[in-house]
């Protein structure tokens, strides 16, 4: 193959200009990356020279002291994330278990096609209905219920102001659950038939056949999960709206929060000082980076996982 | 030969019959939101549309009613800057990555494209401040179409590699076999053949853009008035939709709904549109 | 006797063969069928098959490809309605209807082994063997062990993998793998054992040890076994069916098939005019 490309391309010039041009253009595509994490680096360099590691353990974020500290945003961060994740992970394994395994194929493909429309569905408009219908839902209807059980969950403590935590990771949970399912149903669909009739011809019920198709697929799904978890992280409108903006630390579910992205959003129009706006590119840059490896770990497992059943 | 208990059987059979149920439960409470919200939305945004709700300027604060023609025109400028900077690239590069199938380069280069894709957009919006806000020294359409043009990068160049793969190999062979060269065959016959796929899949592209908020808002920043001067802020749909529903005043809040059904229902449409095009290939993918 | 199965062309006489007598009045019968009809939605696929499985034999089902013989041995333990077919008729076990079984009980009692090896891949060699009692409910790990290791031995696999347990099923060779499948399926005690094409996706070697496992396993087990090699069917079976377009042609035992067949199209099919 090589040699008759090389061969043809010295006969024809026109190959070799049409193939440097799409080369260059992907080059573009990849240099992108790059020219990204320099600009980052670049922009933070004020804030990681002042404040170095403490940067991510301080917890004080003070503009008008000029003194910054991203802990509350981290921990906002990780807490929604990982809430969402606990809601949405086993609510997207039954989804996906229905698609790959139980419907039939008249139900599965409008449903499956259901499931990936709520992923399209853009994350101010998310963040609209949280502020006007889930987040006065729980502030009336489910909060003062977890405040009556605080005692024994101390999760629970603190006011109903419906905004938080809680709203957070709910929505989080709603707007991850698409990609979790439908790739998790990507993964299963792929492990081929004659597993299932394994299982089955050995007398196994259709929920048992289910979880040893599960143990097969069990890194794919991790991989989707990993790709929820990345889109969590980074999700900036819906969270702003009903997280509350408030730069604390809470053991509570039903406290206000503040995430990493929200932060951005609110503040980075007016940054007052070159400090403050270094500060929060160095946040937007610590995100850069746990998505870039969310997401790099998450496409090489999905990626062995559908290749090894291909060749299997 | 009843080593096995009886009782352990009705058991498992029991069990099967729970978890096929919890099953399906967790589709119906999936999908449950889906409709709350598209519904909410619609039945919300509805009451606040209008045709001056499309034509009108929005009026001073304390005053009910106008519109959101300058966010229409000026999301309409903030795509269409997005699209000249990052579709060129996104075809090209989604052409290189299909004639090139197993080359390392194009490897590495599909892999940053889905890396790319799950970088979130106000880390985009901060680069495009960075790249345009600060050499201007000020906020501009212009920033704001950089930030939407990334974003657009990696949705449009994996639909163009798709699409183009889709079309079937003999095309291309015929070609070649006609003493055509490859680069004509690839410009003059797959991809017009591919035309109406790559299309969809920008289109794709441009709608997901359309949607964004966060990246916006510290580049192309938001406008009250009218204005289609790309060298400086320009209002936007989504920004639009962010304020109005931050604002204490129901009338603007309803107006927030009104714009994010308009929102939905171009986007649905072009999803929709998206799906029905690619039905093929989704055919074989269920057992 | 193991030596001379690989040896051995269909014609020779080292196969005891009592005189010439229909299978049905000689021996015990553990599967009876009755007007069996199968379909995949408008298709038919199996038209009246009658016919009685005698117990502890091996019956071979041969026919050229699209016969029906898989759909045949799916039916026979519910796989077939698994795919989205249907069935009409009856199909006895120890004289009880199959429908009057929960699937799941049955499938343990009339185990399967498929053409191509599908050994889970996740699990390591001794938790496939394992996977069928461990879904049944058995826990004392001492029953699992000694039953793992009967189930190797009896599908001659023991020795090539007794230090090795705990390696994944799928790094063993596909004859291996096969073996795996077979261990497997005996864990679980079945009564018999349906096999489609078992050796056709391996190599001769494989083939050859396959075929000595069903000469051994015959002592203990009903044996069904599907397959579009006539010297195999004639070398391991005791009773041979012919099917032909859905239809049973001809049922009788294996010496006579092969060497008088009373139907012409049985005969053009065992000398190899067509198929």
């Amino acid at each position: 193959m090589k040699s008759e490309k090389s061969r043809r391309s010295v006969v024809n010039i026109g190959d070799r200009i049409f193939r440097s041009t799409t080369w260059f253009f992907a080059f573009v595509v990849f240099a992108l990356v790059f020219l990204m994490a320099y600009e980052m680096l670049k922009g933070s360099q004020l804030s990681i020279e002042k404040f170095g590691f403490k940067f991510l353990t301080g917890t004080t974020w003070d503009p008008v002291a000029d003194n910054y500290g991203a802990l509350p945003f981290i921990f906002g961060t990780v807490v929604s994330s990982l809430l969402a994740l606990l809601l949405a992970l086993p609510l997207s394994v039954g989804v996906a278990i229905f698609l790959a395994e139980l419907a039939p194929r008249w139900i599965e493909r409008p449903m499956s096609f259901m499931v990936e429309l709520l992923a399209a569905i853009p994350s101010i408009v998310y963040g609209l209905w949280g502020v006007f219908v889930l987040v006065p839902w729980l502030r009336t209807s489910v909060e003062p219920k977890l405040l009556a059980i605080s005692d024994t969950f101390p999760l629970f403590k603190g006011a109903p102001y419906g905004f938080g935590m809680l709203a957070a990771g709910i929505i989080l949970a709603i707007m991850i659950l698409p990609i979790i399912s439908s790739i998790s149903r990507d993964v299963l669909s792929a492990i081929p038939d004659t597993q299932r009739e394994a299982a089955l011809a050995l007398g196994a019920t259709r929920w048992e056949a289910t979880k040893i198709i599960l143990s097969d697929g069990r890194s794919g799904i991790l991989g989707a999960t990993l790709l929820g978890l990345g889109r969590a992280v980074g999700e900036t409108m819906a969270v702003t709206m009903v997280i509350g903006n408030r730069p604390e630390i809470s053991a509570s579910l039903l406290d206000p929060g503040y995430s990493m992205a929200s932060v951005i959003a609110n503040e980075f129009a007016e940054a007052t000082t070159a400090l403050y706006t270094s500060s929060l590119i160095e946040i937007a840059l610590i995100l850069f980076c746990v998505t870039i490896v969310l997401n790099a770990a998450a496409r090489l497992i999905v990626w062995s996982v559908t290749k090894k059943f291909k060749t299997a | 030969m009843n080593e096995f208990s009886s009782k352990i059987f009705y058991w498992r059979k029991a069990k099967s019959t729970l978890m096929t149920s919890l099953s399906l439960l967790s589709v119906i409470v999936a999908v449950v939101p889906l409709f709350l919200i598209f519904f909410y939305t619609l039945l919300q945004g509805v009451s606040a549309i209008n045709i001056d709700f499309f034509v009108q300027m929005p009026k001073p604060v304390g005053e009910t009613g106008g519109g959101m023609a300058n966010a229409l025109v000026g999301t309409g400028i903030l795509l269409g800057l997005g699209s000249i900077i990052g579709l060129p690239i996104s075809i090209m590069a989604g052409i290189y990555l299909a004639e090139n199938e197993n080359a390392a380069f194009a490897k590495i280069v599909r892999f940053l494209t889905d890396v790319l894709s799950g970088i979130p957009s106000i880390v985009v919006g901060v680069v495009a401040y960075m790249l345009v806000v600060i050499p201007m020294k000020q906020f501009s359409a212009i920033a704001g179409g950089v930030a939407l043009g990334i974003l657009m990068i990696p949705t449009a160049t994996r639909t163009t590699e798709e699409m183009i793969k889709l079309v079937p190999n003999v095309f291309r062979e015929g070609a070649l076999a006609l003493g055509i060269p490859r680069w004509k065959a690839t410009l003059r016959i797959i991809l017009p053949t591919a035309l109406k796929g790559i299309t969809t899949g920008v289109l794709l592209a441009i709608a997901r853009a359309a949607g964004e908020t966060a990246p916006l808002i510290f580049t192309a920043l938001g406008n009250r008035f009218w204005s289609t001067d790309i060298a400086h802020p320009m209002a936007s749909l989504t920004v639009f939709i962010f304020d109005y529903a931050k604002a204490p005043f129901d009338d603007w809040n309803r107006q927030a709904w009104g714009a994010a059904f308009v929102l939905i229902v171009l986007i649905f449409i072009v999803n929709i549109s998206f799906r029905f095009i690619t039905r093929d290939r989704y055919a074989g993918k269920h057992n | 006797m193991q030596e001379n199965i690989t040896k051995e062309i269909f014609m020779t006489t080292n196969v005891q063969v009592p005189a010439f007598v229909p299978p049905m009045i000689e021996n015990v019968h553990k599967i009876e069928t009755k007007n069996l009809n199968a379909f995949f939605g408008k298709t038919q696929a199996l038209k009246t098959i009658s016919l009685s499985i005698a117990q502890n034999k091996a019956t071979a089902i041969i026919g050229p490809s699209g016969c029906g013989k898989s759909t045949f041995l799916r039916c026979l333990n519910r796989m077939h309605e698994v795919a989205g077919g249907t069935m009409n008729g009856t199909i006895l076990l120890d004289g009880k209807n199959i429908l009057d079984y929960d699937p799941v009980n049955l499938r343990r009692r009339v185990g399967m082994v498929f053409q191509k090896p599908n050994p889970f891949p996740t699990m390591s060699i001794f938790d496939n063997v394992a996977a069928g009692l461990r879904l049944n409910g058995v826990r004392e790990k001492n029953h699992i062990a000694e039953t793992v290791e009967r189930s190797l031995q009896q599908a001659a696999l023991w020795n090539e993998v007794k230090d090795s347990l705990g390696k994944s099923g799928i790094s063993l060779s596909g004859g291996q793998q096969q073996r795996l499948c077979i261990a497997r399926a005996l864990a679980v005690s079945p009564e018999v054992l349906l096999m489609d094409e078992p050796a056709s996706a391996l190599d001769p070697i494989s083939t050859a040890k396959i075929e000595e496992l069903v000469y051994e396993l015959k002592k203990n087990y009903t044996i069904i076994i599907v397959t579009h090699n006539m010297q195999q069917a004639a070398r391991v079976s005791d009773y041979t069916a012919f099917f032909y377009m859905g239809e049973l042609i001809e049922y009788d035992v294996t010496k006579k098939i092969f060497t008088m067949p009373s139907n012409k199209q049985t005969e053009d099919y065992v000398t190899g005019r067509f198929g």
